[in-house]
């Protein structure tokens, strides 16, 4: 790879000198009253010169417009269609009706209990979701930091959960919750915990003698939120990796020289450098867990209950089960707005510091 | 990648104990990522009798061992696998290959503007796809079946006697239809990978070609796409696991149960009444093999893709 750089920088280097020496003939030349070449070149400029807007970005355009008008007819195109039928009252088989345009589903929808259940859902998962994976992911990375050996094996051990689909990880995770013969509840059983477990976390009004992970209201969202992390805590280990591999030596070297512990030099020089990797990290995890939609469907189906409903479910449930597609639209809308929240001021930050 | 030597940890290196507790540390943490699917292993080759009454990680007795599971699950998924290629792989591509030359056009051409846009695409990744899910079904059931017969029986109509009628309830073209929906929503993670990989090329190999006349198409042909290539296998690689992954898009653009994917096969494995966990934990291992295998063989690219 490098070979081939170097040998590309060799031959630009010699193109160059070509180059230059062309130029400067043509200028001798066009002081001595001009060249064809260089008269045509000279007009070429003034032309590009005239034009309205940069020559690169026309020239350029047949490479960036077609993806970037794909991606925006699908993307933007979409969601100001999916605003505009939020307005609507569309629903059932048919096509919607565009004359009648107010925010009734928005009304209908701060009077529903369950999209406020779903909301206070979702922002739970999100906040939970997001501190202990980035918490876990920090703590691993630092142990892999350790100068260890095999530490491919063991980061490629800890990434591995990420690479599978959701509904491949739903489907192991519904075995290890499970009541009667799931790991969890055998482990527990092996140490004789399985009583205590139930009589501190069992709900009120639930008779059972054995721990049902995904259906008590007590313990239903935690597992979800057990279960992504195990699957994503390894994505931010790599984020938090870079980032440790790339604070110099010397930060740690002056923090052995003051005489600072190990937990100290962390808590105080390394981790306070690691705030980019931190938020870049919490960023794309706020993503993953606004879009855990898939793990909660392989999971419980598009009725989860309430005690796992999160707006994605809610507004797929709603638009195609019931086919209330306004009403999809509207929560769907809610949902758009929450990922703005979230990614708006990253994307801003970055774009101001010359990230992008 | 790190040198050894400037770790602190590492002038305690004769303090066998912490070395020691940090390895066992280390060891836990490959139970905690591995036991889901260690268990999953074991319980697929496990009988149904076998499987309730032994606990999960252990494996299974020769009495309770059966290959049963792993073939129903396999002749259920099977087409769903077939269909997940057929759909994946030319998307994976296309969105390769659409975010290089988008990534090209809006770096290395430098301009005024360019990471205005650039912004506008980066957004596209971070979008909850339910956003767009209601027109993305209006737009391939009504919209685009209404337009297609308009313009068929009006164009070909001699042909056709205007009762062409675009084939909405194909399996074939709700495939390809979910195929397109991924290229474009996969298109501007490309993009992003792509970028970040242009900016670190050189600038003055691109000037002394732009200097020598060389036009944009020849200096992405000649110089920018050999220089992709790795940057392309780390691409195809995450991209492909992406929309291999996905369960929401096919569930809304796919109903023919001829042209399900896997994963939605392997859903509906799992949401079934009866729980024969055996035939649904072979079903996620082999729903899992083909991203699996290319994290196996290709786990370098894959991180690199991730760490974006």
């Amino acid at each position: 790879m490098r070979e081939i750089l170097n040998r590309l920088r060799t031959a630009g280097d010699s193109l160059r000198s070509v180059v230059s020496r062309d130029e400067s003939d043509g200028q001798t030349l066009a002081t001595d009253g001009g060249t064809q070449a260089a008269v045509g070149e000279r007009r070429r400029d003034t032309l590009r010169d005239s034009l309205p807007v940069q020559w690169e970005l026309i020239e350029s355009a047949p490479f960036w417009l077609p993806p970037v008008l794909l991606a925006v007819f699908f993307v933007y195109g979409a969601i100001a269609w999916n605003a505009v039928l939020s307005l609507t009252d569309f629903q059932g088989l048919g096509e919607p009706s565009y004359s009648q345009l107010d925010f009734s589903m928005y009304a209908r929808m701060a009077s529903d209990g369950a999209f406020w259940q779903a909301t206070q859902n979702t922002l739970v998962l999100l906040v939970v979701f997001t501190i202990l994976c980035l918490a876990l992911g920090l703590l691993v990375a630092i142990l892999i930091d350790q100068g260890i050996r095999f530490e491919n094996t063991f980061r490629t051990i800890y990434l591995l959960p990420m690479s599978l689909s959701f509904v491949v990880t739903a489907t192991m995770w519904s075995w290890v919750y499970n009541a009667k013969s799931g790991v969890f509840n055998q482990l527990l059983r092996l140490f004789n915990l399985e009583g205590l477990v139930i009589t501190l976390l069992k709900p009120a009004v639930v008779n059972a003698d054995v721990i049902q992970w995904l259906s008590w209201h007590t313990t239903a969202l935690a597992a979800i939120i057990f279960a992504l992390i195990w699957q994503f805590s390894g994505y931010a280990m790599v984020v938090f990796l870079a980032g440790l591999r790339a604070i110099p030596d010397e930060h740690y070297e002056a923090a052995r020289v003051d005489g600072a512990s190990t937990v100290r030099m962390y808590m105080r020089v390394i981790i306070p450098q690691l705030r980019a990797s931190a938020v870049s990290a919490s960023v794309v995890l706020m993503v993953f867990a606004l879009k855990a939609f898939d793990f909660i469907y392989s999971l419980r189906g598009s009725q989860p209950g309430a005690n796992m409903d999160i707006l994605a479910t809610m507004m797929y449930r709603v638009a195609f089960d019931s086919l209330r597609w306004a009403y999809g639209s509207a929560i769907a809308i809610v949902l758009f707005l929450l990922a703005l929240l979230v990614i708006g001021p990253y994307l801003y930050s970055e774009y101001k510091r010359g990230e992008l | 990648m790190s040198t050894s030597t400037r770790n602190p940890i590492e002038s305690l290196r004769d303090m066998e104990n912490s070395r020691i507790g940090l390895y066992v540390v280390l060891l836990f943490g490959i139970v905690f990522y591995l036991f889901p699917m260690e268990t999953a292993v074991m319980t697929m080759f496990k009988t149904q009798t076998e499987f309730v009454e032994t606990v999960p990680f252990a494996p299974p007795s020769p009495d309770g061992f059966t290959l049963g599971a792993l073939m129903t699950a396999w002749n259920t998924l099977r087409p769903g696998l077939v269909n997940s290629m057929l759909m994946a792989i030319p998307a994976t591509i296309f969105s390769a290959m659409a975010g290089s030359l988008a990534a090209y056009g809006l770096t290395t051409i430098s301009w005024r503007g360019q990471v205005a846009v650039f912004s506008i695409v980066l957004a596209g990744i971070f979008i909850p796809y339910q956003a767009v899910l209601v027109p993305l079904a209006q737009f391939w059931y009504q919209i685009l079946p209404d337009l297609m017969n308009g313009f068929v029986n009006t164009a070909f109509g001699f042909i056709t006697g205007g009762n062409w009628t675009y084939p909405t309830r194909s399996g074939h073209v709700q495939l390809l239809q979910l195929s397109i929906t991924h290229a474009a929503y996969g298109t501007p993670m490309c993009t992003l990978l792509f970028r970040s990989y242009y900016k670190g090329i050189s600038d003055e190999m691109i000037e002394a070609a732009r200097l020598d006349g060389a036009t944009a198409f020849s200096i992405y042909k000649n110089i920018i796409l050999p220089l992709s290539l790795p940057m392309f296998a780390v691409t195809l690689i995450y991209q492909f696991t992406q929309v291999y992954n996905d369960l929401l898009f096919a569930l809304v653009l796919v109903n023919e149960p001829a042209s399900q994917v896997a994963t939605q096969r392997l859903a509906a494995l799992t949401g079934g009444v009866v729980q024969s966990f055996n035939t649904t934990m072979a079903g996620a291992i082999v729903a899992a093999l083909p991203t699996l295998l290319v994290y196996i063989f290709f786990g370098e690219q894959f991180a690199k893709g991730v760490a974006e």
